[in-house]
């Protein structure tokens, strides 16, 4: 596995911990329901903590806890299951969540964009991915129609903002 | 939403009456974030808007998206601004028809002359809102023909065609037939001459034998049974024309697996190719509709064998002409008569 963090591969400093597991004396991952058992202690440490959803464990389940929680990791159990994107966006768009975001799980190429857009900052992908196969697959699509978390300008607001050129030469 | 047909048939439910313009696309978002949040995912077969919709029935599934659109709307983000609606419409005005009277003397006359034109002109030619135009439909259901087949020479024509006589503006329906959307009424005849001489004027549209058919087991991979052939065999058993007005409008559609790309569950006949132990069998479908009193049709009983199939429709008209009162079509008698005087007549002396 390899972690690219906004756009660059660097060394996970989070460590995935069981929910049976000791936890290390770094950032540590954890389950949902292991947050939500051992909460005060998790929160007492002197750690950057990270909670992962599978899918069907919707972001309002740790709404509430978000300012306490450095990373919330969202996972992909399969290409075709795309509820973690809207779960991304929720955390993003409705919760303000600025921490981490990270994708997990069956992360594929072709979806890195779509991702990104989503409010995902960082992936997990196979070891495969190399720094060049990341760069034409994250930036394959250069216009979009749909408004999203990333701030991308949409098609729509290009033309509007042509359109008002137009006028401006015109009256010029 | 939640209407589909292949394997899991269902009629679309309304969620919202109205939606205005510029919070469509917001709500469409609405419903697909509901859908990717809840939709089934332990089965690709079950992976379908409508399954989410059926399971958790039409009223839960309106306050789901309600709530969800209240929430998109607070971010304000998909807001489909009217001048973006108004650049795109502009894309789909119509033509700048002539002032014409309604009425063409040329019309009149050439009906008067010629009975085959007169024909066409009563199945094929449709009213157009505009005065002194008309809507064409372009059969491609020749008798015994493969539906909705088109040479490439009679493409050449219609493209011609449609550029000289239809504000070169030519539509593929799902009808399996082509529509000339924009003809001036005195021009039909000149049109109908240049479609004839193409073999393009078979005068069925609406009648039994302007069937949909899938591609089938001759070309698609997944198929169970063969669709062409057996749309070519009920087309050349009803290829009298006469008999054809006498039975009126009936859309016959076969699909020759449960992927139901012939749409056969909204034929007012549909048949289905199933598969039993290697043999091709067709399972037959009574009242399908796919206008604004939809239906999913009833099955009517065991399939029947390829041998079995092409008599079995004809019993079906028969049963249907001996019930029906004062010219109904045959998908009024249906809904009047239901389902028991074609099992009868079906299935009584097996
Ligand atoms: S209905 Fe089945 S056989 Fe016909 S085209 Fe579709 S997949 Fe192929």
């Amino acid at each position: 596995m390899k972690l690219i963090r906004n756009g660059t591969f660097v060394e996970d400093d989070f460590i995935t911990v069981g929910d049976g597991d000791q936890l290390p004396d770094g950032a540590a991952i954890v389950s949902l329901e292991r947050w939500q058992a051992e909460r005060e202690t998790l929160r007492a440490r002197n750690a950057p903590i990270g909670v992962r959803l599978q899918s069907g464990q919707e972001p309002g389940a740790i709404a509430d806890d978000l300012d306490r929680i450095d990373l919330v990791a969202l996972e992909f159990p399969i290409y075709r299951n795309g509820r973690a994107y809207s779960y991304a966006r929720i955390l993003r768009e409705r919760y303000g969540f600025k921490g981490e975001v990270r994708a997990v799980g069956n992360v594929l190429r072709d979806q890195f964009q779509f991702m990104i857009r989503c409010g995902f900052d960082a992936l997990e992908v196979t070891d495969n991915i190399t720094p060049e196969i990341w760069a034409e697959n994250a930036g394959s699509f250069s216009l979009f129609y749909q408004p999203s978390v990333d701030g991308k300008k949409t098609v729509l607001s290009l033309r509007q903002r042509l359109a008002a050129r137009a006028r401006e030469n015109a009256t010029a | 939403m939640g209407g589909g047909l292949g394997r899991t048939p269902m009629i679309g439910k309304k969620i919202a009456g109205f939606v205005p313009k510029e919070d469509l696309l917001a709500y469409l978002e609405a419903v697909m974030r509901v859908y990717n949040m809840y939709g089934r995912r332990d089965n690709i077969y079950k992976a379908r808007i409508k399954i989410l919709v059926h399971e958790i029935g039409v009223e839960e599934m309106t306050r789901q998206v309600e709530a969800e659109f209240a929430e998109l709307r607070k971010a304000g983000a998909l807001h489909l601004p009217l001048e973006e609606v108004a650049r795109i419409e502009a894309y789909f005005q119509p033509p700048s028809h002539e002032n014409l009277p309604d009425d063409s003397a040329e019309l009149n006359k050439a009906v008067l002359a010629d009975r085959d034109f007169a024909n066409w002109v009563k199945s094929n030619v449709a009213q157009h809102k505009v005065p002194g135009y008309a809507i064409v439909n372009i059969s491609l259901k020749p008798i015994g023909g493969v539906p909705g087949d088109c040479t490439s020479d009679q493409m050449d024509a219609v493209a011609g065609i449609a550029e000289k006589y239809s504000f070169d503006e030519l539509r593929v329906t799902h009808e399996q037939n082509l529509t000339l959307a924009h003809v001036r009424k005195k021009d039909l005849h000149a049109v109908y001459d240049l479609l004839k001489a193409h073999g393009l004027a078979t005068p069925n549209i609406g009648l039994i034998t302007d069937q949909i058919a899938c591609p089938g087991l001759d070309y698609c991979a997944l198929a169970n049974a063969r669709s062409i052939p057996l749309a070519q065999q009920i087309s050349e058993r009803f290829a009298d024309i006469e008999r054809q007005h006498e039975i009126g409008e009936l859309k016959i559609n076969t699909s020759g697996c449960i992927n139901a790309c012939g749409h056969h569950h909204v034929g007012h006949i549909g048949i289905l190719g199933v598969d039993k132990k290697g043999v091709e069998y067709y399972q037959v479908t009574l009242g399908g509709a796919a206008d604004e009193k939809t239906a999913i049709g009833d099955i009517v009983g065991r399939a029947f064998t390829e041998d079995e199939v092409v008599d079995a429709i004809e019993t079906i008209v028969t049963t249907y002409i001996g019930v029906r009162q004062n010219g109904e079509r045959f998908i009024d008698t249906y809904r009047r008569v239901g389902i028991d005087p074609f099992k009868e007549s079906l299935y009584e002396t097996h």
